[in-house]
């Protein structure tokens, strides 16, 4: 028996009842597209979320207030508010006697309030730093300037705007040299932000927060003496566990804490929060694709009736075939051939509707909702798809081939 | 009882088992079948005439006796060495033809080449030559369901001699023709009779009957009548049937 007759018997058959072919495929182009759209989508958005995250620096770390876990959320993020963390806690950590490794760090202070220009009320992300910020945060400096060491120890009433918030103050307006009002006081513009794109990690993107010196956030605008928390640039990734050591030494020496369960701070490097979010995303992509494997698996249903249906349809083409020599094996493969032809039909075309389903959608979300998004189908996918369809025709087309092999020769005589 | 014969039947005998009762279909038959005789079986419905061929053409197993074919016992034969016999010793033409829808004439007649051993051989002038046989050669493109009933029981016959078959089986050749192309048919297997092959027909019509050169009657699973025909009809283009 020949390879390329039950796949010519299969082709006939699809033809020769197109619309029942086409439903039939239908479930099976349905589950592999949207597998494939999913491990698209997927793939694109955990992309899209760690090129975020990574842009804010893989090689900082954090040190917030309060005790907490590395699993759990800090404190703060609860709307606990402490205050044990300072400003000299923070140039005790940028000193290299403490922390060797450490390349630069800011502190900040954060808090919300109404910024005004001519008649115009917002409620922004007002964020105090100290001179550094660029550095540690890897933003750029669009117009104007940013602080100076010695605006850190200032009161000065000068401001830096994100870009987003120099668009929704100003517009296309100059705003260098302008006057805003923060709580009521007047604040020269010095600076404008370049736009950073990435998402704020635990607090408010560059883009979207007005930036003042430290000590004029704490005592003019927020009226607090504690740092939010400060972030330090470590040289190197591979110092990271090392400096995280140094900063705890230091803390502890600082705060006179004896037991590392008294610990009145935490330290986090974004490094292995990158990893935390790599491990919730593929959750979320795997759970995704379970979703998306049971309309596989409804699709298989669909093959194995239509293929218990042609069995029933086509017991005299058996029999006569039987009759004239088929083996019981000869018939099982070429209905199993038959199945897969039809599993394989429908999950090339799935493939090919996934995948520009995927770039419409990529496509869809460039242009209207402006991420960085990027269209990403892994060859990985499609080698999964190919194989599930062909697992596919050859699981639940086995009982029904199993059904076929059995039908006796003696079925071709009987008359209809 | 000639051992060489081609078919050799002892006390064979078929019974269908329904729900505990037990049906008897063939009873005790015994007869021999030598190579080149031109047999037609003839009884009424439900006289085992098509069980009997059934069991000859390895399309079933009977329940009790002895089958030599070709001087081979055939009990305990397998499935697939059934298939094996089927597919190189036994042609079948059915009553209603079996040919394959969508599929052409040449593929049809190909069919019984496909299961055999030898894979990739060129089976073109194989089944040109059973086409000639038939006088179908020139239909060999066409789809089945494009011919009349009486091509299509000659492309059944062509299909049936493809794999040079020890003997053909022939059940109700014209139940479904009208006269002229019965005619047409009884002289193809009478011509094919005269090149030297054995056919076995069965039918419940005498006329049908009267184109072999012996008739074996049945009634109620057992043989009546078993003789050879003084005067068999020869099958002309100017014969009427009925």
């Amino acid at each position: 028996m020949r390879f390329t007759d039950p796949v010519k018997i299969s082709y006939r058959n699809l033809v020769a009842n197109k619309f029942r072919s086409f439903l039939t495929i239908l479930g099976i182009v349905i589950g592999v597209g949207s597998v494939i759209v999913i491990m698209a989508i997927g793939g694109s958005a955990q992309s899209l979320i760690l090129s975020q995250i990574s842009g804010i620096g893989s090689n900082l770390v954090g040190v917030l207030p309060g005790a907490s876990d590395e699993k759990d959320p800090p404190a703060q993020a609860l709307g606990i508010i402490i205050t044990t963390l300072t400003y000299d806690d923070f140039l005790s950590l940028v000193d290299k006697k403490n922390v060797p490794s450490v390349e630069t760090g800011a502190a900040y202070a954060q808090g919300t309030q109404t910024v005004s220009h001519q008649d115009n009320d917002f409620s922004l992300a007002i964020m105090g730093v100290t001179h550094d910020y660029i550095n540690v945060e890897s933003v750029e400096v669009a117009e104007g300037r940013f602080f100076s060491l010695e605006d850190d120890g200032s009161l000065s009433r000068i401001v830096v705007l994100g870009a987003n918030v120099k668009e929704d103050l100003f517009g296309q307006d100059n705003a260098l040299g302008k006057k805003i009002k923060i709580k009521n006081e007047n604040f020269t513009v010095i600076g404008i932000l370049k736009k950073k794109g990435s998402a704020g990690f635990g607090v408010a993107s560059p883009d979207d927060s007005v930036i003042v010196p430290l000590k004029t956030a704490q005592k003019i605008i927020l009226g607090i003496n504690h740092l939010s928390f400060l972030r330090l640039k470590i040289k190197s990734i591979d110092e990271i566990s090392n400096a995280k050591e140094d900063i705890v030494i230091t803390l502890r020496e600082r705060h006179n804490i004896k037991n590392s369960k008294d610990d009145d701070f935490s330290v986090r490097d974004i490094a292995s929060a990158l990893d935390t979010i790599t491990n919730v995303t593929n959750v979320l992509k795997y759970f995704l694709l379970a979703v998306g494997s049971i309309s596989l698996l409804v699709g298989g249903v669909g093959i194995m009736n239509i293929m218990l249906i042609s069995v029933n349809q086509r017991i005299r083409e058996v029999g006569l075939r039987k009759a004239v020599g088929a083996k019981n094996g000869t018939i099982m493969t070429q209905f199993l051939i038959e199945s897969v032809t039809i599993t394989l039909i429908g999950g090339i075309i799935g493939i090919i509707l996934g995948v520009l389903i995927a770039f419409l959608i990529s496509i869809i979300i460039i242009n209207i909702f402006g991420y960085d998004w990027k269209f990403i189908v892994s060859w990985q996918s499609i080698a999964v798809a190919t194989t599930v369809s062909i697992l596919i025709g050859l699981i639940f087309g086995l009982y029904p081939a199993r059904k076929a092999s059995h039908i006796s020769p003696m079925e071709a005589l009987r008359y209809e | 009882m000639n051992l060489s014969s081609l078919i050799q039947i002892k006390n064979l005998s078929k019974t269908y088992e329904n729900e505990g009762v037990a049906t008897p279909a063939v009873c005790s038959v015994s007869f021999a079948i030598e190579k080149g005789e031109f047999v037609s079986i003839m009884g009424p419905s439900g006289s085992g005439k098509s069980t009997l061929m059934q069991m000859l053409g390895f399309l079933d197993r009977p329940t009790d006796g002895e089958y030599l074919f070709e001087e081979k016992n055939t009990e305990g034969f397998s499935d697939d060495e059934l298939a094996e016999i089927r597919n190189s010793k036994v042609g079948f033409v059915f009553q209603t033809f079996n040919l394959l829808p969508r599929t052409t004439v040449f593929e049809n007649v190909e069919l019984p080449l496909l299961y055999d051993k030898k894979f990739f051989e060129d089976n073109t002038q194989k089944v040109l030559q059973a086409l000639r046989s038939v006088g179908m050669e020139h239909r060999k493109d066409y789809f089945s369901n494009q011919l009349s009933g009486g091509e299509r029981q000659r492309v059944a016959i062509a299909r049936a001699l493809v794999n040079d078959p020890s003997v053909i089986f022939v059940d109700e050749p014209t139940g479904n023709l009208d006269s002229k192309s019965g005619t047409q048919v009884m002289k193809i297997l009478q011509k094919l009779n005269d090149e030297g092959k054995t056919i076995i027909l069965v039918t419940h019509e005498t006329f049908t009957a009267e184109h072999g050169k012996r008739i074996i009657k049945m009634v109620d699973g057992a043989i009546v009548f078993d003789e050879l025909i003084a005067n068999r009809r020869i099958a002309t283009d100017g014969e009427l049937l009925k």
